[in-house]
């Protein structure tokens, strides 16, 4: 007891002792502020209360004005317009009602504006300006700017707002611009960028706007002005000129868009077009569409329930965002794999009887056809299933993995252009991490039978679809897809190109090349999509697919039964002319049904406006680089 | 009925009447410049009525139970805080770019504030658990155990609460008896390092030299507040403001109402953590001054109570709680007036904000409640 009392007045001494310094320690803290307020109060005075009070610096933001957005022939397809706005200092005009009489006379002031503008009096403060009309026409600006002295506290100010000219054209590659959100501002005040927003109401909200921010916005500049304490401005001190944002100039042509677009009228889909010598994206359709000119002074509830609750989704950007099953699309990859990894003989030929057995089960033909004994040629151009399920089994996931990874199916392709998924290339080690029994873990070699026909656990994005399309076509030379192809600085005029640089090469043999180009080729003049490209001026190559979307276990699918949204994807991938690959294409219908019938129609009609552009009316000038092309080449002696 | 009157003299004599002197004349001038700040008796004035009486209730409470409780729930306390911290981390919701809030379905929590209060207790409780037997390694486990949270809050990430758990926790250790030979050389240090900063400025501060460790924001941010001057347009612009609103202020201040720089809207946050500009730049440096002596009185008294009270835990924790009040004061007015970075941190009983006072009522409560067990002085 003893012993745990001296313990006791030990610790009380101790903690005597520290408090004591801890209270020394405040007070000597409690100083050091005070003296800072002595600095301020007392010795920085007059200079201070001279800013506060007589000759106040306002440090007014110059915003920058945003860049524009061009497609590769220079049309206009994000660009500043001009915008007359009133806007109303509640402190310094008065009574509210008599001058919204008095400036009703002179602007139109519809009932709903007046509300509008009485609501958001309510919750402002008293300096803050309040927006009173936008959209003034010049007459109405003029009309005001003439009387303006006998409104105190009311501007006229003009702004420039975004417009996007083509509407629903583009729109998922666009994006659009929106106010800034408190998410948005969150994400400015990380990266230490409010400052540079000062002055800007608006910010990329989606698609290159977004992505391409930076670039877009440039840098705000400022004026100080010296004010008086009511708030007018006696002279500029200083004044740094705002960096306006740069240009993009697309690799995109709105002309081939228009085209693919309309192809999709009424229907739900996704087509991407990429040059695949560069990279560039000549096309990127996303269906159905919307109308981003909704967004930018904030959408309206009605606007904004119609698109988001539609069950088309237009809003998401399918080429990018949506992963789908490719069905036999995938088929001439398989193949090259196949080939290349030594697997299979090109000329060998497998017995299609019109199904695929393998421990009692059976893997049967799309239709239930049987094709006889097939080459690798004639299993190409047919699409025979059977044939390809064998290749599955002897190729192994991993092989096929390995392989198709280099296409860059399921990887993000690194497009400039923001919202991209990886979907899934199958494999045994994804299985393991994708899966949580280890019943699930297992590969059964089942699955490697659908997984060779594009079906089972592939989901890629059309991008990717289309991407390993070009990188086919460019004999394995990946360019990473992209949007922007020059990036301008409107001050200097100077031009930064953004051309890709190949990422990888992959090695491929030129004979095993030789064998899937010529029966892509034959798909187009003999095999499942011939009726589509009858009659073509140049020479494709292409594969059809139908990916299934719903399993019926065995059941014959007929597509009258189905409900709609289950019913089959129509798929289609070409490119053309088969020796100079100047675009290539690929195309999704969703529950289309047949990719020859719905889907390769398509892709034929936006390789015909690339490469045999009709003739236009009166204008001769001939508007893509492949027509400008035959064009010296006719003119050649 | 007797019985009924000796519950209501004993819920009555619960308070430690100076410090409730003291924090009522505190919350009397923070409604007065609050009705200033907020242009008018809006509703953001009778929100903070509002929270202001539910702080007192929670103070009354917290001063009433049995002083055992307060011991007996640091354990628990402080893992719940945790285990909350843990949720938010993976189940948190996301405002502002913070994930700081837990959605319970009926309640939504904020356990970093929460850990304000449970770090110190655990730490005190530790100390107080291996007293006499206290070794190195009761030291490092209590450095862990402040580690934890203050990490975890850091990522949500909020700084500003961060520190406060921090200083918190660290005060525990320093009244546990954390060696001088330890402080004394991190102080040095830290003096050092901040001097060079100040002295070197202009050199590192050039846009082509690379901080190491740092990001070229966390670069930008010191130097901002280095040199206010050079980003004019952003948080430069908050801190300069609020600079000539103290400075204009003079020795006598504008007067109640007349502040120019907060009512022509130049203040930024004038209602929550700028409040103390438009307090000086109204009642000038004998305010201020007088504002920080109140301060210093109350958290005089928090550390009386600490060298009085009963147990080690509750010496440790009245410490703690008083420092964690100085730390609040000293970083949101050295914030105000150019001395510090800006960070979120409250200015206790005057920043409007119904959170930050429940903590500090919860806070003053066991201060209290300590100062009424207490050993008499002898």
């Amino acid at each position: 007891v003893f012993e745990f009392k001296q313990t006791k007045r030990r610790q009380q001494r101790r903690i005597a002792l520290r408090a004591s310094i801890a209270g020394v320690f405040v007070l000597a803290a409690f100083g050091l502020l005070g003296w800072r307020l002595w600095q301020l109060q007392v010795q920085r005075y007059e200079g201070l209360a001279a800013r506060a009070e007589h000759n106040r610096i306002a440090v007014v933001p110059i915003a920058p004005r945003r860049g524009e957005i061009f497609d590769r022939m220079g049309n206009a397809l994000a660009r500043n317009e001009r915008d007359y706005t009133l806007t109303v200092v509640p402190a310094q005009a008065g009574d509210p009602q008599a001058l919204l009489d008095a400036l009703g006379e002179l602007v139109d002031l519809s009932p709903a504006a007046r509300r509008r503008f009485g609501r958001n009096l309510e919750q402002s403060g008293r300096y803050t300006p309040v927006l009173l009309r936008n959209n003034l026409s010049e007459l109405e600006a003029a009309r005001f700017a003439v009387q303006s002295w006998r409104f105190p506290g009311v501007e006229l100010n003009a702004r420039w707002v975004r417009r996007y000219p083509y509407g629903e054209s583009a729109a998922h590659v666009l994006g659009y611009v929106g106010r800034i959100s408190e998410q948005d501002m969150d994400a400015l005040e990380a990266r230490d960028e409010t400052g540079n927003y000062r002055g800007t109401p608006v910010i990329g909200k989606q698609g290159l706007e977004k992505t391409w921010e930076a670039a877009l916005h440039g840098r705000t500049g400022l004026t100080e002005v010296e004010v008086t304490a009511s708030g007018r401005p006696v002279r500029t001190l200083r004044r740094i000129e705002p960096e306006p944002g740069k240009n993009l100039t697309l690799s995109l042509d709105i002309a081939l868009q228009q085209v693919a677009e309309a192809q999709f009228a009424g229907k739900r889909g996704a087509l991407v077009a990429i040059a695949p010598r560069t990279g560039e994206v000549l096309a990127l359709v996303s269906a159905p569409s919307f109308d981003p000119n909704l967004f930018i002074d904030g959408i309206d509830v009605d606007n904004w329930k119609l698109l988001n609750d539609s069950p088309d989704h237009p809003l998401i950007n399918r080429p990018l965002a949506s992963a789908y099953p490719i069905g036999s699309t995938y088929k001439p990859f398989v193949a090259l794999a196949a080939l290349e990894l030594g697997k299979r003989d090109p000329a060998q030929r497998i017995a299609d009887p019109g199904y695929f057995e393998l421990a009692n089960q059976r893997f049967r033909n799309a239709g239930g056809v049987a094709y006889g004994p097939t080459d690798m040629h004639r299993a190409i151009v047919m699409s025979s299933d059977t044939y390809f399920y064998s290749l599955g089994v002897e190729l192994g996931v991993d092989a096929l993995h390995d392989f198709s990874q280099q296409f860059g199916f399921g990887q993000i392709t690194g497009i400039d252009l923001e919202g991209e998924r990886r979907g899934v290339l199958p494999s045994t080690a994804w299985k393991r991490q994708a899966y949580k029994t280890p019943q699930q873990q297992r590969w059964y070699a089942g699955e490697s039978v659908s997984v060779a026909v594009g079906q089972g656990y592939n989901a890629f994005t059309l991008l990717q679809l289309a991407q390993a399309t070009a990188v086919l076509a460019n004999g394995g030379t990946y360019l990473p897809p992209h949007l922007v192809r020059e990036i301008e600085d409107p001050r200097s005029g100077q031009v930064q190109s953004a051309a890709a640089q190949p990422a990888h090469v992959i090695a491929l043999q030129p004979r095993n090349l030789q064998v899937i180009r010529e029966a892509m080729a034959d798909v187009l003049v003999k095999g499942t999509a011939r009726r589509a490209f009858e009659d073509a001026p140049y020479q494709a190559a292409g594969k059809t697919g139908t990916a299934q979307v719903y399993s019926l276990r065995g059941a014959r699918y007929r597509a009258q039964d189905v409900d709609e949204r289950l019913r089959d994807h129509a798929l289609f991938i070409a490119y053309a002319p088969v020796d100079d690959p100047q675009i290539a294409v690929a195309v999704l219908v969703e529950n289309a049904g047949w990719g020859a019938q719905q889907a390769a129609p398509i892709a034929r009609t936006v390789l015909d406006a690339w490469l045999a552009p009709a003739p236009p009316a009166d204008d001769a000038t001939p508007t893509t680089p492949a027509a400008l092309a035959q064009a010296s080449a006719q003119t050649a002696p | 009925m007797r019985r009924v009157l000796q519950w209501a003299m004993r819920a009555l004599t619960a308070f430690d009447w100076p410090l409730l002197t003291l924090l009522v004349l505190l919350a009397g001038l923070g409604m007065t410049v609050m009705h200033s700040a907020a242009g008018g008796t809006d509703w953001r004035f009778a929100e903070q009525l509002r929270n202001f009486t539910l702080a007192f209730a929670a103070l009354w409470a917290v001063a009433l139970i049995p002083p055992a409780w307060m011991r007996n729930l640091a354990l628990p306390a402080y893992l719940g805080g945790v285990v909350l911290l843990l949720g938010v981390e993976f189940l948190g919701e996301t405002t502002k770019g913070a994930t700081r809030w837990l959605n319970l379905g009926v309640v939504r929590l904020q356990p970093s504030e929460f850990m304000k209060i449970a770090v110190p207790m655990m730490l005190a409780w530790l100390f107080h658990q291996r007293q006499g037997r206290l070794r190195v390694l009761d030291f490092l486990a209590a450095v862990l155990l402040l580690l934890i949270p203050f990490l975890l809050i850091v990522k949500q990430p909020d700084l500003g609460t961060a520190l406060l758990v921090f200083a918190a926790g660290f005060c525990v250790l320093y009244f546990g008896g954390l060696s001088f030979r330890l402080l004394a050389p991190a102080a040095l240090l830290a003096a050092l390092g901040i001097g060079s900063l100040i002295y070197f400025e202009p050199q590192i501060c050039q846009s082509n030299v690379d901080w190491p460790l740092l990001h070229d924001y966390q670069k930008h941010r010191v130097c901002t507040l280095l040199d206010p001057a050079s980003d004019p347009l952003g948080k430069g612009f908050h801190t300069i403001q609020a600079m000539i609103a103290v400075g204009s202020g003079g020795i006598y201040g504008k007067g109640y109402l007349a502040g120019t720089q907060s009512h022509l809207d130049f203040v930024p946050e004038r209602t929550t953590d700028f409040i103390f500009a438009v307090f000086a730049e109204e009642f000038g440096l004998y305010g201020g001054v007088m504002l920080l002596a109140l301060y210093a009185l109350i958290i005089l008294r928090g550390l009386a109570i600490a060298m009085y009270a009963q147990t080690l835990y509750e010496r440790l924790l009245a410490g703690a709680l008083s420092m964690m009040f100085f730390v609040y004061v000293f970083v949101n007015v050295g914030m105000v007036t150019g001395m510090l970075p800006v960070v979120g941190v409250p200015l206790p009983l005057m920043s409007y904000g119904g959170t930050a006072l429940l903590t500090l009522g919860v806070a003053s409560g066991m201060l209290m409640n300590i100062s009424r067990h207490r050993v008499a002085p002898s």
